[in-house]
């Protein structure tokens, strides 16, 4: 409820009198986003239409779609392509599985849960580049604490070099997204399951039913909606992750870790940036496919 | 007896026994990390991994500060960090509060907006702001990251802001208003101090995402103005990598985000999870 809508009936009279507050008070914060957000796409939007090389700046100037087109034939953008979706689902996928089971544990009644909770959740609240880091430790081929973990259970006989072999990187990388990912999904879901109301389970109890009829016919579908909104804000942070692939693996070995996230900062990188903005922009109509129906829905509530 | 029994033994399977696989998973990296960063580096790469140091050491702690300046870094992370977190509490106060207390003609149409700037890409985003600010001469200048770092804390803390604005009661305000005051002045006596812890939280927020950010600081400083993420990830390329000043760099950097992060999460994670749970 807000006050205007209120005290509305005493304003009837005057309904139409222009009001400039709200304007002027949005204005800062929408003078900041246009300056940063709005400009920036439209001039990512002009660059991908230069060949815009910064280490060749004599060479800038206007090709229409040829970024695109070489975008189209570029096998390593077809394999960042690939890798993103799998990187996606696979790492959205788990973290929700597992954040959901958290969230389940977390909501149960015992001793020390407020401490448990706060505690599970700093990984969240850890830099993108030392998580990156430190399972790039932990995953080591020489001192690393897995390998060694590993042979003392005989589960394997000699160290894996697990970053830098192409069969294991990117499994690797995605147990790492999925660490960062889990306590996300653990707060919003816990969150969603504290405003179930208990009445709900207690008719269930009386028809008799178990736990699991109870968490399939009550529990998942009031956390539909949820589920909804934290699995697309996932699948986009995830998508445009780039700091823990960067800094584990930089998008090796041989691009079998390389996103279309980390290809495109790559190309930053070394300031070609008419090609990356090229694929940016792609990357950001493909996104655009994800959160649209979201989007309007919050449309139509209002 | 034997019914509580085997409840308990029910709840150890069911509930205390996946927490502790859990917990384990999630808390070890921060465990090896600091375990890492206090043994000598003869232990460190040796032949048996250990998992406790036989001898401890905290040489790595000086040797960063002393020979790699980590308070440099250090420093201009807060400075980026504070002032990304004043700037865009103020900015996105004031919007928030319009959101909240008016109605008027492209309220929905710009709320839409805000929501849906959490969407673009970093990387898109990130290489028209390099070209800008190559081309206003703010590149390696702190306050280019303070400008980059608005395309994901306004959004963000404007949708935030606008829910905690919308539970507070209003009554108050209202016969404030009724009373005479005007409307910054019941802004300011009546909405401002109930609304500070939420503010304070949302600030939290701001500065943990400005103090982890990378993609944009790696491109935007240079020696003298990197961050600590990205003086972390260089220490890679100097030395080869050196773990133990590595990790003891990662201890530093997210102890004031942990320490910041206990005293905020109550109110952060409601703010967080009030548009999902409500909307």
């Amino acid at each position: 409820m807000s006050l205007s809508s209120q005290t509305m009936p005493k304003q009837a009279g005057r309904r139409k009198r222009f009001n400039i507050w709200p304007y002027v008070l949005v204005s800062p914060a929408l003078l900041i986003v246009t300056f940063v957000i709005f400009i920036p796409v439209i001039e990512a939007f002009v660059m991908s239409l230069q060949r815009y090389d910064l280490r060749r700046p004599h060479k800038i100037g206007f090709i229409g779609m040829e970024n695109y087109a070489t975008i189209f034939q570029d096998d390593l953008f077809w394999k960042a392509l690939k890798n993103t979706l799998i990187w996606v689902v696979a790492g959205v996928g788990f973290q929700f599985l597992l954040g959901f089971i958290l969230a389940l544990l977390l909501n149960q009644q015992f001793k020390g849960r407020g401490f448990v909770r706060a505690v599970s959740l700093i990984p969240w609240a850890t830099p993108g580049v030392l998580i990156g880091l430190m399972w790039k430790w932990i995953y080591d081929g020489n001192y690393g604490v897995l390998n060694d973990l590993l042979i003392k259970l005989n589960l394997i006989d000699h160290s894996v070099p697990f970053l830098s072999q192409t069969s294991t990187a990117f499994p690797a990388v995605i147990v790492t997204i999925i660490w960062q990912g889990i306590p996300f999904f653990a707060i919003m879901i816990l969150a969603g399951l504290q405003v179930i109301p208990q009445e709900l389970y207690e008719a269930a109890d009386m028809d008799g039913a178990n736990s699991w009829q109870k968490l399939f016919w009550i529990t998942i579908p009031s956390l539909k909606n949820v589920i909804l909104v934290t699995l697309l804000l996932r699948i986009i942070w995830v998508a445009n992750s780039v700091d823990i692939i960067y800094s584990m693996t930089g998008g090796g070995p041989s691009y079998s870790t390389q996103t279309l996230s980390v290809y495109i900062f790559n190309k930053a990188m070394v300031l070609d940036l008419g090609y990356a903005s090229g694929m940016a922009l792609i990357l950001m109509v493909l996104l655009a496919f994800v959160a649209i129906p979201y989007l309007r829905s919050s449309f139509k509530e209002g | 007896m034997t019914k509580t029994r085997k409840q308990m033994g029910k709840r150890i399977f069911i509930l205390f026994l996946p927490m502790l696989i859990l917990l384990l998973f999630l808390l070890f990296p921060f465990y090896w990390t600091f375990v890492t960063s206090i043994k000598p580096e003869l232990e460190l790469y040796g032949k048996v991994v250990t998992y406790w140091p036989k001898e401890m050491t905290f040489a790595s702690y000086s040797k960063l500060f002393g020979e790699f300046n980590f308070l440099n870094p250090m420093f201009n992370s807060a400075l980026v960090a504070s002032v990304t977190t004043m700037v865009t509490l103020t900015v996105a106060t004031l919007a928030a509060y319009s959101f909240s207390r008016f109605q008027f003609r492209g309220k929905k149409l710009l709320m839409i907006m805000f929501l849906t700037n959490n969407m673009f890409p970093n990387v898109l985003l990130l290489i028209p702001l390099y070209a800008m600010m190559r081309q206003l001469n703010l590149l390696y200048n702190p306050l280019s990251l303070v400008i980059a770092y608005a395309t994901f804390t306004i959004p963000f803390s404007v949708w935030m802001l606008t829910g905690y604005l919308r539970d507070l009661p209003i009554d108050m305000e209202e016969a404030a208003l009724i009373d005479g005051a005007s409307r910054p002045t019941a802004f300011l006596r009546v909405v401002l101090p109930v609304l500070t812890p939420s503010i304070v939280a949302t600030g939290i927020y701001i500065f943990i995402q400005a103090w982890n950010e990378y993609t944009f600081a790696v491109l935007f400083t240079n020696e003298s103005n990197r961050t600590i993420p990205v003086a972390l990830n260089n220490l890679v390329g100097q030395l080869g990598v050196q773990w133990d000043l590595l990790t003891a760099g990662g201890i530093i950097n997210i102890i004031p985000i942990c320490i910041m992060f206990f005293f905020a999460q109550k109110r952060l994670i409601e703010g967080m999870t009030a548009g999902a749970v409500k909307g």
